[in-house]
């Protein structure tokens, strides 16, 4: 609900940190209209609408395979988790507006570049393997991230990432099952296969930020349960569940370095490469420029539709639900 | 409001004949009617629900966690309206 | 195989495919996230119908991918090009009315048909309600929406006749649905202020038209996109 906003504007009186410490001490829940600091409250906007952006930009690398999808079973499939994108995106912007936020303000500053999208978008599906590359690799390192903002401190987030989470599982699995009948099919389906692991492992691995040592963010979100595990935490578990998926699948993964650590008991891996991190998530990545352009396009030629449909819900007297 | 920026709504989905609705999340749309289908296409597509309502979220009066105390309290100390209150010899059944 | 279902589930099925594929361009570029999850929902719908009736011919990715353009037996009105949100709207009312219709006349018999007429009917009543609800705002919104409405449904009109031609083996009469499409098209666009074009609704042509295999420029362009990467691996299994 969008009345949260105003609770803030009241001088923090006494108790009312403490009673939000006392919740987040208790692994209770921040609930809309709580009281809550303000850095609290921008973190929040800024992850959880960066999270609704990189779901809606998401649905391009994806879609422009719909139309070339290689069977029907296959097609609806893609249909079904591009639309499932949309979906999410919707979640999470509405969950965001609780803090008072609009959407058309979120989509305003994304079409802005004001605010970012996850950076793997701007990397390209060059072939129908990247569509299960995607699914495997990227939906799996997002999956990763996002288990745990199940239990993140603030509620609707929480609960949107719980709806959310339900109905990627089968996204990553789609992937897996894609990839897995190209690197069992033809020879030239299987170097499809193993040509898109091969582009999109290190930019997976990048997806989980960077390294603990110069994340700027994860110390403050940690303590406020925004957060629950570092960076490199995460990546190292999806790192280690990749390796035996990988070994079933028949592909390799593209690191010389890649080995058990018998002492550790986890997989050490090479580095990665964080100037190409830097640049892209800059804007100097292979799709930066077409996949903003693309979003701010149908944004703008849509502008006609939703003008039509509040004009005509105006001269209806049902556009707050007034009945008629 | 702009033109281009459509009300909210709050979505209520009844899961199954039985149940009472419970709030799913958020939506825009223009008016009602659209409402109501944008909700039974986001919050229903894998068959999660048999009833929809929306509200317009500008419309809904919430308690404010600050009354919590006076709102919710004094109910805390009235523990006879709750059944595990009254002690019933063992062996009595149907009650 | 199966002749009677060659002449009447090959042309249901290639209209629903064919709309599916033409809805499925829509996917990250609708006018709002609301639609491109909405749009997303009918083409999914219609893909369904679609490979339910081409395996009651054959192999669904045989038919889809490995025929040529002259053998797809779809109308050429759900081949037509998206266009802008009116034009895509206004070929969807065209279209679900006469599913719309259709199906129901299919699920009250007893051809083989009938079960999947009677699922598909549901949907093809939203897919009808989410075209009208859009004709009634774009009719009656703005200037603009309403003068683009209005050229969407005049700009397809002439694709309209075509629904109406005899499908052989259905055991319906197809002509017989052309009242009951008008009254109920009309009613909509009369309702969102709009006027039911004139003119002529089948092309002078007399080569014919989609369910004689002949079609319009764009559509091989989307067959060629469609059908690509299926044929650039012939027997591979996906």
């Amino acid at each position: 609900m969008t009345t949260a906003a105003t609770v803030e504007e009241a001088a923090p009186q006494a108790g009312l940190l403490a009673a939000f410490e006392s919740a987040l001490a208790e692994d209770s829940r921040i609930e809309p209209r709580d009281w809550m600091p303000d850095a609290y409250r921008a973190t929040l906007i800024r992850q959880m609408a960066q999270h609704a952006h990189s779901e809606i930009i998401g649905m391009q690398p994806e879609a422009n395979w719909i139309s070339r999808a290689p069977s029907l079973r296959r097609k609806a499939i893609l249909m079904a988790k591009v639309q499932d994108e949309a979906g999410h995106g919707l979640y999470l912007y509405s969950a965001a507006e609780t803090l008072g936020v609009g959407r058309d303000e979120l989509l305003d500053k994304l079409h802005a570049g004001r605010q970012r999208y996850s950076s793997i978008f701007n990397y390209p599906t060059l072939t129908w393997a990247d569509v299960g590359a995607v699914g495997w690799l990227v939906d799996g390192a997002a999956i990763t991230n996002q288990v745990p903002l199940c239990r993140c401190s603030y509620g609707p987030y929480a609960r949107a990432m719980v709806r959310i989470c339900k109905e990627e599982s089968f996204h990553q699995r789609q992937g897996y099952e894609l990839l897995l009948a190209l690197s069992r099919g033809t020879e030239a389906q299987h170097a499809m296969a193993q040509d898109a692991v091969d582009r999109w492992w290190w930019p997976s691995l990048m997806m989980f930020g960077p390294p603990d040592t110069e994340s700027g963010h994860s110390e403050q979100s940690m303590a406020w349960k925004i957060k629950r595990h570092s960076n490199d935490e995460l990546r190292q578990r999806f790192v280690d569940i990749c390796v035996p998926q990988a070994e079933v699948l028949g592909l390799t993964l593209p690191d010389p370095d890649l080995r058990w650590n018998e002492e550790r008991g986890a997989h050490d891996f090479g580095d990665i490469d964080w100037t190409e991190f830097h640049e892209v998530l800059r804007g100097n990545g292979p799709c930066n420029e077409q996949r903003i352009t693309q979003r701010r396009t149908a944004h703008e030629q849509g502008a006609w539709v939703r003008e039509a449909a509040t004009a005509y819900a105006a001269k209806q007297g049902t556009e707050h639900g007034e009945v008629r | 409001m702009t033109a281009n920026d459509w009300p909210l709504w709050e979505v209520f989905v009844r899961s199954r004949r039985g149940l009472s609705h419970s709030h799913a999340g958020s939506l825009h749309a223009p008016d009602a009617e659209m409402a109501l289908r944008n909700a039974r296409d986001l919050y229903t597509r894998r068959a999660e629900g048999v009833s929809i309502w929306v509200v317009p979220s500008t419309q809904i009066t919430a308690s404010s966690p600050d009354e919590k105390d006076s709102f919710f309290e004094p109910a805390g100390d009235k523990p006879y309206r709750h059944p595990t209150f009254y002690k019933i010899p063992e062996g009595v059944r149907h009650l | 195989m199966n002749p009677v279902l060659v002449s009447t589930a090959l042309p249901l099925g290639d209209d629903a495919l064919v709309l599916a594929q033409r809805l499925g361009e829509w996917a990250g570029h609708a006018p709002v996230l609301e639609e491109d999850v909405a749009l997303a929902n009918i083409a999914l719908d219609l893909l369904g119908q679609a490979r339910v009736l081409l395996s009651l011919v054959g192999d669904e990715d045989e038919l889809a991918f490995g025929r040529e353009e002259r053998a797809f037996r779809n109308v050429q009105l759900v081949e037509q090009p998206n266009g802008d949100f009116a034009h895509t709207i206004a070929r969807q009312l065209y279209f679900s009315t006469y599913q719309e219709l259709l199906y129901t006349e299919l699920a009250q018999g007893d051809s083989e048909l009938a079960p999947l007429a009677a699922k598909a009917v549901k949907e093809v009543a939203y897919h009808h309600d989410h075209a009208r609800q859009w004709t009634l705002r774009l009719g009656d919104g703005t200037a603009e929406s309403h003068e683009r409405m209005q050229r969407g449904l005049d700009a397809l009109w002439r694709f309209t006749g075509e629904l109406f031609q005899p499908v052989e083996g259905l055991g319906t009469d197809l002509g017989a649905l052309r009242e009951p499409w008008l009254e109920r098209v009309s009613a909509v666009v009369r309702q969102a202020t709009l006027t039911m074009p004139e003119g002529p609704d089948v092309t002078s042509w007399s080569a014919g038209a989609g369910r004689q295999g002949i079609h319009t420029e764009s559509f091989g362009r989307m067959l060629a996109e469609m059908q690509h990467l299926h044929r650039a691996h012939p027997g591979a299994t996906w």
